[in-house]
């Protein structure tokens, strides 16, 4: 019994004393805090600030004369409208893909699998993460090739390089980063749950639409970040089983090495920062953000 | 949506020789109850005793690998759960936390397409039945252990099951409120007038809470019937030691202490202690030391060694009793109807129990 008194005391209200962390523990902030504000903020800061900025079309000179002009290009060229659209489909395609692929992987490694067929699949979910993404995107280039592995399966109908290629070889690339946080989501529901929905009538169907579903909402939001995010900013995929396509990445690269017109470059890159966070907002709106970090 | 529920008679129970192996163990072994229509019943055990794996498989959470269930008559052995006329409370509530309180007790009538208003309106009264109904429109994480357990209970009674399954119901919650929440399973209980079937390790909630109930150990059961009788008269050295406190004695101390052969057990609150007073007729009276004394409050807990052995022995402070302090002489005195006659000697499984085990 007297080993129940202080914790008896913690719970009522007799709180520990709000205790300031020591001077010196703010310490352990500095690197990362640093790190944070002068590379990253720091670096935003000016991208941000050489966006208003121009080229001098003769000498190729960076002109550090504040102007808007970039901005409005990015907005009104038809170009870049097609692009950055393209980009958002192939990122929302691969998302979709990548879901589909990953809630009934994730569900069946959570419920359905036993330890050792859940630490099989967990190996092999994972060890694809550990190859290199070029290893990766060249494969897919070897089985796409005209006359390649899957030419000679479809008998001459495979679809080849393009766009489609493209969103399966992301949706490939990034399915590990949906199936984890999903595989997580199913894994943190209590199997009492599953079985007090059978108790009360359920089928298998509803439960898994009723219960299920919405329990690994967020872990599929979750996933969906990564899986948005990385298939908006990638350019080397589209450049190796893309053909003549172009996406963000390669329109903004493109600016940069071969136009040589830094500021405009700049400018570009916010589109996807801004359809990203546009998307975190878009999640946030529907509350699944809060749910997770619970 | 309505799926088609098999709608037994009655909420009786009956298990016809049920077993249940995982891979090389066997977690119950060839039990048969009868459970009657509206009985209150308790499965009390020791963990790994098989009362929950029995609960699972009535409730359709697991098939026996022998053995018939049947539900108000009805075979229901190969049944799955979700068309059962039963419901279950389990240990840790499983309340939907994407879902309000009242869509959380309207879920079960959904699956059963109950209509809208209907829905509501049974939602509602099995929620004033627990008195939430005025936190109807909270999630589940905003309310306490008590709470929830309450919720779980308004959800499980919503469908109106013929037998009511709990599993450890009260063994989440600090002992205040399991005292209360005790009175009031049996007041709900009364109320609704189904089975309850309940699982616990807990033996005064076992005695308290139900009309009879059966003592598991080892996959099997050790003993059935009413809270007293099985009190009163353990069946066996198991029971006696697990079902409140004996003094078990057997044998040669047997002889010595209550000069009898065979196995005795006695309760510690059946020993008295004389002051100057004569003994009561027909008692045996013993000369013992007092070895510890402990005070719990309500009661007194006193260990005698009367030579042999040490008794147990409890009083009530009910105040006029004479104090008793450590290496006092005293007199015990317990009457024939004291002694109960345990028909086995070699008890099958001793570790989680607190029998105060007296060896030679």
């Amino acid at each position: 019994m007297t080993a129940l008194v202080p914790t008896e005391n913690l719970r009522a209200g007799r709180r520990p004393s709000r205790r300031r962390p020591a001077p010196l523990g703010y310490l352990l902030l500095l690197p990362p805090l640093a790190w944070l504000f002068i590379a990253y903020l720091g670096s935003m800061a000016v991208l941000l600030v050489s966006a208003f900025w121009s080229v001098d079309s003769f000498t190729g000179q960076v002109v550090r004369v504040t102007t808007t002009g970039n901005f409005g290009a990015v907005l009104h060229d038809p170009l870049f409208r097609t692009v950055t659209l393209r980009t958002v489909g192939v990122a929302l395609g691969v998302t979709v893909i990548d879901a589909l692929l990953a809630v009934p992987l994730a569900l069946f490694m959570a419920k359905v699998a036993g330890p050792r067929m859940r630490i099989a699949l967990m190996v092999a979910v994972t060890t694809p993460l550990w190859a290199s993404y070029l290893v990766k995107a060249y494969a897919w280039r070897g089985l796409l090739a005209p006359n390649g592995p899957l030419d000679w399966i479809t008998g001459g109908h495979s679809i080849g390089y393009g766009l489609p290629a493209t969103v399966i070889t992301l949706s490939y690339l990034w399915l590990p980063y949906m199936i984890l946080p999903v595989y997580a989501a199913f894994a943190r529901v209590p199997s009492s749950m599953w079985e007090a929905s059978a108790d009360l009538g359920a089928t298998s169907g509803t439960t898994l639409r009723r219960i299920a579903a919405p329990l690994a909402f967020p872990g599929i939001a979750a996933g969906s970040i990564f899986t948005f995010s990385l298939s908006l900013g990638d350019y080397i995929a589209v450049q190796i089983v893309g053909g003549k396509s172009q996406l963000l990445g390669n329109v903004i690269y493109g600016q940069l090495v071969t136009a040589n017109d830094q500021p405009l470059a700049a400018a570009l890159s916010f589109v996807p920062l801004v359809v990203v966070l546009l998307y975190l907002f878009a999640l946030r709106a529907t509350g699944t953000l809060e749910q997770e970090a619970r | 949506m309505a799926s088609p529920t098999t709608r037994p008679a009655n909420g009786s129970v009956t298990l016809r020789g049920i077993r249940k192996t995982f891979a090389s163990t066997v977690a119950v072994d060839t039990v048969n109850l009868e459970i009657a229509d509206g009985e209150f019943f308790a499965m009390l055990g020791p963990s790994g005793s098989g009362k929950t794996t029995v609960l699972r498989m009535i409730a359709g959470f697991e098939q026996p690998t022998e053995g018939t269930v049947l539900l108000g008559g009805v075979d229901v052995t190969t049944v799955p759960p979700h068309r059962r006329d039963v419901t279950t409370v389990f240990q840790d509530y499983a309340l939907f936390p994407h879902m309000t309180l009242r869509e959380n007790v309207e879920y079960g009538l959904r699956t059963r397409g109950v209509t809208r208003g209907e829905r509501r309106r049974r939602a509602d009264e099995a929620l004033a039945m627990v008195r939430l109904d005025h936190m109807a429109a909270r999630k589940p994480a905003q309310l306490s252990g008590g709470q929830r357990q309450r919720v779980a209970l308004a959800r499980s009674l919503a469908v109106r099951p013929k037998v009511l399954l709990l599993d450890e119901p009260l063994g989440a919650l600090d002992l205040k409120l399991r005292e209360e929440m005790q009175v009031e399973l049996k007041a709900i209980q009364r109320d609704v007038g189904i089975t309850f079937v309940f699982v616990t390790h807990d033996q005064d909630e076992a005695l308290t809470l139900s009309d009879r109930l059966a003592v598991f150990n080892n996959g099997r059961v050790e003993q059935v019937g009413p809270a007293r009788s099985v009190y009163e008269e353990p069946a066996n050295r198991f029971v006696a030691g697990f079902v409140g406190t004996s003094n078990i004695l057997s044998d040669a101390i047997a002889q010595q202490v209550v000069g009898r052969s065979g196995t005795w057990a006695v309760r510690p609150e059946k020993i008295a202690v004389l002051g100057d007073s004569p003994a009561p007729a027909r008692a045996t009276v013993r000369e013992a030391t007092v070895t510890e004394v402990v005070y719990a409050g309500a009661s007194t807990r006193v260990l005698a060694d009367v030579g042999p052995v040490t008794l147990t022995l409890t009083s009530l402070n009910t105040g006029g009793v004479r104090d008793v302090q450590r290496g006092d002489r005293i007199r015990l005195a317990w009457t024939d109807d004291a002694l109960h006659q345990l028909t086995d000697a070699d008890p099958t499984d001793r570790r989680d129990t607190p029998t105060e085990e007296i060896t030679a």
